[in-house]
C-alpha cells in the first residue's frame, strides 16, 4: 500500500526523529511510503485560537498537496483531526475533500484499522506511561475514554502491549489534559503548566520510566517542563518506540 | 407588544429547526429479578432505612418501636392502621404550627428500586409540608407497588387538576460543606420506608 | 447581605485571576481533588445503567425537538399552569424579572423572602435589586447561604461553597450566626445553620424558587433539591414565586424520567435527589406565581451555532470534569455560570466584558462527553473564539502573528527557511537571550533541543542515498 506522509510542521521542523521513525514502521508494514515535499502546515495552530480566515488557505494547499493519494498518514492526533474535522468549514464543497477526508489516517489508527496490526513483533523492555492525548481520543475516539461506559478499546494501548517486555503503567487520571492546548499553553501560563506537572507526578507515582503519546505537541510541553525541573523522564512519541522495538 | 408576545413572537421567529420528538418507548435495562432486596440497597444508599411488614398489626408495632426509640413526642400520622399519631393535620390551621413535630407516618404511593425514591402525592395531607417539616419521617409503602424505574415511575404519576407530589430518596441530606456528607440540612433528619402488605 | 461584584468580569480576564487561584498550589489542588470525586462518582452512577448513552442521545433529542416549537409549548404550559391556579408572568430582560418578582412582594407587603436555589436569580443580580428595595433576601440552600454570608457569589452552580474550606466556613458562621469560635465540623456547622434558616422559613411570607423542568402537558414545576429547602419555603409560606428561563420547558411528564434519571447522576453521583417536588398550582390557601424569562435566550435560539447551549439542564458535570475549572475555581470566569457552558454563554451576552472565557480552555473535550444532554461543548467554544476574533473584540497583536504565520506557512520556502532560522536560533543562541522575557514559553519550562536537520532535509538524504 502506498502512503503519504503528513508530518506536522513542527515534527517537521523540530523532531525529525518522529517522522523518520513513522516512515520507518510504515516500511516495516509492507507500505511504500512518499513525502510530499509541498506540505507545510495543516493550519490547526490558527484555527484553534479562531482565526478560522488564516487557517483557510493552509486547508486548501493542504487539499492540493495530498489529493489522490491513496492513504495520507500522520504522527499526530490532533493534525489528523485537524483535516478529518475541522476542514469542513474552512474548505467548504471543495469536491476533493471527502475523499481525502476519508484517506487520512493518525498513524496508529492506520495500524489498527487499516493494516489490521493486532500485534507488533518487537522487544521493548520499559515501565512506560502513555498520555492520551485530547483530540486522538475525543475526537478521533482513538481510545473510549473514561467519561462514557462505553466497551472498552485503546489502540494506541493496544500496539504498546503488544510489544515484549514492555509494561503500561496505570496513571491515576488516564486521560486527563496535558495542559497544552496551543496558544492556551501561553495565553493560559499558569493553569497549564500546573496541568502539566499534575501530569508528570501522575507518571512518577504510577512507576513510568518514560512518557509516550502520539502527540509531540502534548510531549513538548510535559518534557518542557520535566527538564526544566531536573525530573528524569524520557518522552518518546509512540511511533519511536514501535520503531526502536521493530528493529 | 407586551412581553409575552414579544418573547413568544422572537422565540418563533429564530426557526430553529424541527426535530421528532423520540417516539420509541425510553430503553430500559434495568429489570430487578428481586425488586424488593434491591429497593431495600437503594433507600439505604440514600441513608434511609427499609423495613418489612407483613400484616396489619406488625405495622403498627413498627410504628410504635419507631415513636419509642426517636423518644417522638408529636407525631402526625395519616396511615390508617399504622397508630394513631397526637398531631391531626386535619384539625390544624397553620402549618406552622407543624414547626416541632417529631415524626410524621405518611402514605406512599409505589417505590423506585433504580433509586429508592418513593412517590409521594400529597392530596389526602391537609399541609403537605409535614413530609419535610417533621424531625423523622416514615413513609408505608405498599408491597406490591414497587417499580423497576423511573419510565415505569412516571406512568403512574398523573396531574390532572392542580396538587403536588414529591419523589422522597431518604432523609434531608447537604454536602455542602467540603463535600462531607451531613444527614438532617432542613428536613427530616431520618426517612424510614415500610413496605407493608 | 449584597453579594460582592469582584468577580464581575472587568479588566482582567479569566488567566489573570486563574494565574492567581492558581499561584496557591495546595488550594487549588485541593479544591481540584474535591471536583475530581464529584467527577469520578458520576463515572460510577454512568457505569450502573447500560442505557447511559441512551438516555443522553434521548435527552439531547427532546430538547431539540422542543426548541424547535418552544412557543407552543410555553403557550401550552400556560394555559395548564393557569387553570391548576397558578399566575404565569412574562419577563423580557433580567430587570422585567426582578420588577415583577418585588412587585408581587411590594403589593403583598412582604418584607422577607426564602430563596432557594434558581442560576436564573443570579443571572438577573435578584437579591441585589430586591435588598435595595427592602426585601431581606434568605438564601436557604446552605451552599448559597454560605456565600450568601461571605459576600461572595456562587463559585459552582452545585456545588456553591466548593472553593471554602471547613475551617473559613467555620470562622464565617462564627462571626455571622455565633458557633463557637475554631469549630469547623460539617456536622455541627450544618446544625446550627438548620436551626437559623428554619426561623426564617418560619418567618417568611414568601418562597422564591428556581425551576429544573416545567411541563407543558400538566402546567408543572420541577424542582429538586436535597436539602429540601424548596419543600420548605414553599409550603410554609402562603406565596410561591418560581422563576424560570423559556428553555425549561420540556413537553410531557414522562418526558421527565429520562432528565431525572440523568440529572443527579451527572451532578453530584446520586441516583436521584433526595426531593424531586412536582408543583402543580399553589398549595391551598397560597398563590403561585411563575415567572418565565427570556433575557438573551431567544436570541441564543437564533444562532445555529449555539443553540444546543440551550439545552442545558444546569447539572455542572461540565465544570467537575474540566481540569482548567478544577484548578482554577467558578470565580475566575467572572459570570453567574463559570465553567465550559458558561464560557459558551457569557460572549453572548456581553462579548467585551467575556472575551477571555472561550480561551480559557485548551479544548480538551472532557465535557462534551459528559455532558448529560450532549452539548458539544468544546466545538462551541472554538466557535466563540471565531465570533469574538471577528468582532470587534479581536486582538491585534495576536491578529498580525497570525497573518505572518500565515504567510511564512504558505511558501514552502518560506517556511523551510523560517524552520531552519528557528532551529539555528534555538542551537546556537545563549541560553539568556534565548530564555529572556521575550520568549513566554521559556517562563517555566524548557525549550525543546533543536536538531541540525529537519525531517524533509533528512528525509531527502535518505532518498538521495537509496536512489
Amino acid at each position: 500500500m502506498k502512503v503519504a506522509l503528513f508530518i506536522p510542521c513542527y515534527v517537521d521542523q523540530l523532531h525529525p526523529a518522529v517522522g523518520l521513525a513513522t516512515a520507518r514502521v510504515l516500511e516495516r508494514m509492507g507500505c511504500e511510503v512518499v513525502f510530499p515535499e509541498d506540505q507545510t502546515c495543516c493550519g490547526q495552530p490558527m484555527a484553534n485560537a479562531g482565526f478560522a480566515e488564516d487557517a483557510a488557505p493552509l486547508a486548501r494547499r493542504f487539499l492540493k498537496v495530498f489529493h489522490g493519494h491513496e492513504a495520507v498518514v500522520c504522527p499526530s492526533g490532533s493534525c489528523t483531526s485537524m483535516v478529518r474535522n475541522h476542514y469542513r468549514g474552512l474548505v467548504g464543497d471543495d469536491p476533493r475533500y471527502p475523499a481525502l477526508r476519508a484517506a487520512t489516517y493518525e498513524l496508529c489508527e492506520f495500524l489498527v484499522d487499516v493494516l489490521r496490526v493486532g500485534r507488533v513483533r518487537g522487544r521493548y523492555p520499559r515501565r512506560v506511561g502513555l498520555h492520551q492525548s485530547c483530540h486522538g481520543l475525543r475526537e478521533l475516539r482513538l481510545g473510549s475514554g473514561t467519561e462514557r461506559p462505553v466497551a472498552a478499546f485503546d489502540k494506541v494501548a493496544l500496539l504498546l502491549r503488544s510489544l515484549d517486555g514492555l509494561e503500561l503503567v496505570s496513571l491515576s487520571r488516564p486521560d486527563e489534559c496535558c495542559g497544552f492546548g496551543g496558544t492556551f499553553a501561553v495565553a493560559e501560563e499558569a493553569v497549564s503548566c500546573l496541568m502539566g506537572r499534575d501530569r508528570i507526578a501522575d507518571h512518577l507515582r504510577a512507576g513510568a520510566e518514560e512518557v509516550t503519546g502520539t502527540d509531540v505537541s502534548c510531549l513538548m510541553h510535559l518534557e518542557g517542563l520535566a527538564r526544566r525541573a531536573g525530573t528524569r523522564l524520557v518522552f518518546r512519541h509512540v511511533a519511536e518506540i514501535l520503531a526502536e522495538a521493530m528493529g | 407588544m407586551g412581553s409575552r408576545a414579544e418573547i413568544l413572537s422572537a422565540l418563533r421567529a429564530a426557526r430553529a429547526p424541527a426535530e421528532p420528538l423520540p417516539a420509541d418507548p425510553p430503553v430500559a435495562a434495568l429489570r430487578y429479578p428481586d425488586p424488593v432486596s434491591r429497593l431495600g440497597e437503594a433507600i439505604r444508599a440514600v441513608g434511609g432505612t427499609l423495613l418489612r411488614t407483613a400484616v396489619a398489626a406488625d405495622l403498627a408495632r413498627e410504628v410504635a418501636g419507631l415513636i419509642d426509640r426517636l423518644q417522638a413526642r408529636r407525631v402526625v400520622c395519616e396511615v390508617p392502621g399504622a397508630g394513631e399519631g397526637n398531631v391531626r393535620l386535619a384539625e390544624i390551621a397553620d402549618p406552622h404550627a407543624l414547626d416541632g413535630v417529631d415524626l410524621a407516618v405518611l402514605p406512599g404511593a409505589f417505590a423506585v428500586a433504580e433509586n429508592g425514591a418513593v412517590w409521594l402525592p400529597t392530596g389526602g395531607l391537609t399541609h403537605r409540608g409535614v413530609f419535610v417539616i417533621a424531625e423523622h419521617l416514615a413513609l408505608v409503602v405498599p408491597a406490591e407497588a414497587i417499580v423497576n424505574d423511573m419510565h415505569e415511575a412516571y406512568r403512574r404519576v398523573r396531574f390532572d387538576g392542580p396538587g403536588f407530589g414529591v419523589f422522597l430518596a431518604g432523609p434531608s441530606k447537604t454536602a455542602d460543606i467540603e463535600q462531607a456528607l451531613v444527614i438532617g440540612a432542613h428536613g427530616p433528619r431520618s426517612c424510614t420506608v415500610l413496605l407493608h402488605g | 447581605m449584597s453579594r460582592g461584584r469582584g468577580s464581575a468580569g472587568g479588566t482582567t480576564g479569566h488567566a489573570e485571576r486563574a494565574a492567581a487561584f492558581v499561584a496557591d498550589e495546595d488550594r487549588a489542588h485541593w479544591h481540584d481533588g474535591a471536583l475530581w470525586v464529584v467527577r469520578r462518582k458520576r463515572d460510577l452512577m454512568a457505569a450502573e445503567l447500560p442505557e447511559w448513552e441512551a438516555l443522553r442521545e434521548r435527552a439531547a433529542r427532546i430538547k431539540a425537538h422542543t426548541r424547535a416549537r418552544l412557543a407552543e409549548y410555553l403557550e401550552q404550559f400556560e394555559g395548564e399552569a393557569t387553570a391548576r391556579g397558578a399566575r404565569v408572568h412574562w419577563a423580557r430582560d433580567a430587570e422585567e424579572h426582578n420588577r415583577i418578582v418585588h412587585g408581587i412582594l411590594a403589593e403583598r407587603g412582604i418584607s422577607l423572602l426564602v430563596k432557594s436555589k434558581s442560576m436564573l436569580t443570579e443571572e438577573c443580580h435578584l437579591n441585589a435589586w430586591l435588598e435595595a428595595r427592602g426585601v431581606e433576601v434568605v438564601d436557604t440552600d446552605l451552599g448559597e447561604r454560605i456565600v450568601q454570608l461571605a459576600g461572595e457569589p456562587p463559585s459552582h452552580i452545585v456545588l456553591p461553597a466548593i472553593h471554602k474550606r471547613r475551617e473559613e466556613i467555620g470562622e464565617l458562621f462564627h462571626r455571622t450566626l455565633g458557633t463557637e469560635a475554631g469549630a469547623s465540623d460539617p456536622g455541627y456547622l450544618t446544625g446550627v445553620a438548620r436551626r437559623h434558616l428554619r426561623e426564617k422559613f418560619l418567618a417568611a411570607r414568601a418562597g422564591l424558587t428556581g425551576v429544573n423542568f416545567a411541563v407543558a402537558e400538566t402546567g408543572g414545576l420541577v424542582v429538586c433539591t436535597n436539602e429540601g429547602n424548596a419543600d420548605m419555603g414553599t409550603s410554609l409560606p402562603a406565596v410561591h414565586l418560581a422563576s424560570m428561563g423559556v428553555e425549561k420547558v420540556v413537553p410531557r411528564l414522562e418526558d421527565l424520567s429520562v432528565f431525572v434519571r440523568l440529572l443527579a447522576r451527572s451532578a453530584t453521583g446520586q441516583p436521584i435527589t433526595t426531593y424531586t417536588s412536582h408543583f402543580h398550582g399553589p398549595r391551598p390557601g397560597g398563590e403561585l406565581h411563575v415567572v418565565i424569562v427570556d433575557n438573551g435566550r431567544s436570541r441564543l435560539l437564533a444562532e445555529p451555532a449555539f443553540r444546543d447551549a440551550l439545552a442545558c439542564i444546569r447539572c455542572g458535570a461540565c465544570m467537575n470534569t474540566c481540569p482548567v475549572f478544577r484548578r482554577t475555581g467558578g470565580h475566575s470566569y467572572g459570570f453567574a455560570i463559570p465553567g465550559p457552558i458558561g464560557a459558551v454563554l457569557a460572549p453572548g451576552r456581553d462579548p467585551r466584558a467575556h472575551l477571555s472565557l472561550p480561551f480559557a480552555s485548551s479544548l480538551c473535550g472532557s465535557c462534551d462527553d459528559v455532558c448529560p444532554v450532549k452539548i458539544p461543548l468544546h466545538e462551541e467554544l472554538l466557535e466563540r473564539r471565531r465570533q469574538l476574533l471577528a468582532g470587534p473584540g479581536g486582538r491585534g497583536a495576536k491578529r498580525l502573528a497570525m497573518r505572518l504565520a500565515r504567510f511564512v506557512l504558505g511558501s514552502r520556502a518560506l517556511y523551510e527557511a523560517a524552520g531552519r532560522g528557528v532551529r539555528l536560533l534555538l542551537r546556537h543562541a545563549p541560553r539568556r537571550l534565548l530564555y529572556s522575557r521575550w520568549n513566554r514559553w521559556g517562563r517555566q519550562r524548557e525549550l525543546p533541543a533543536a536538531p541540525e536537520k529537519s525531517f524533509r532535509q533528512a528525509w531527502r538524504d535518505r532518498e538521495r542515498g537509496r536512489g
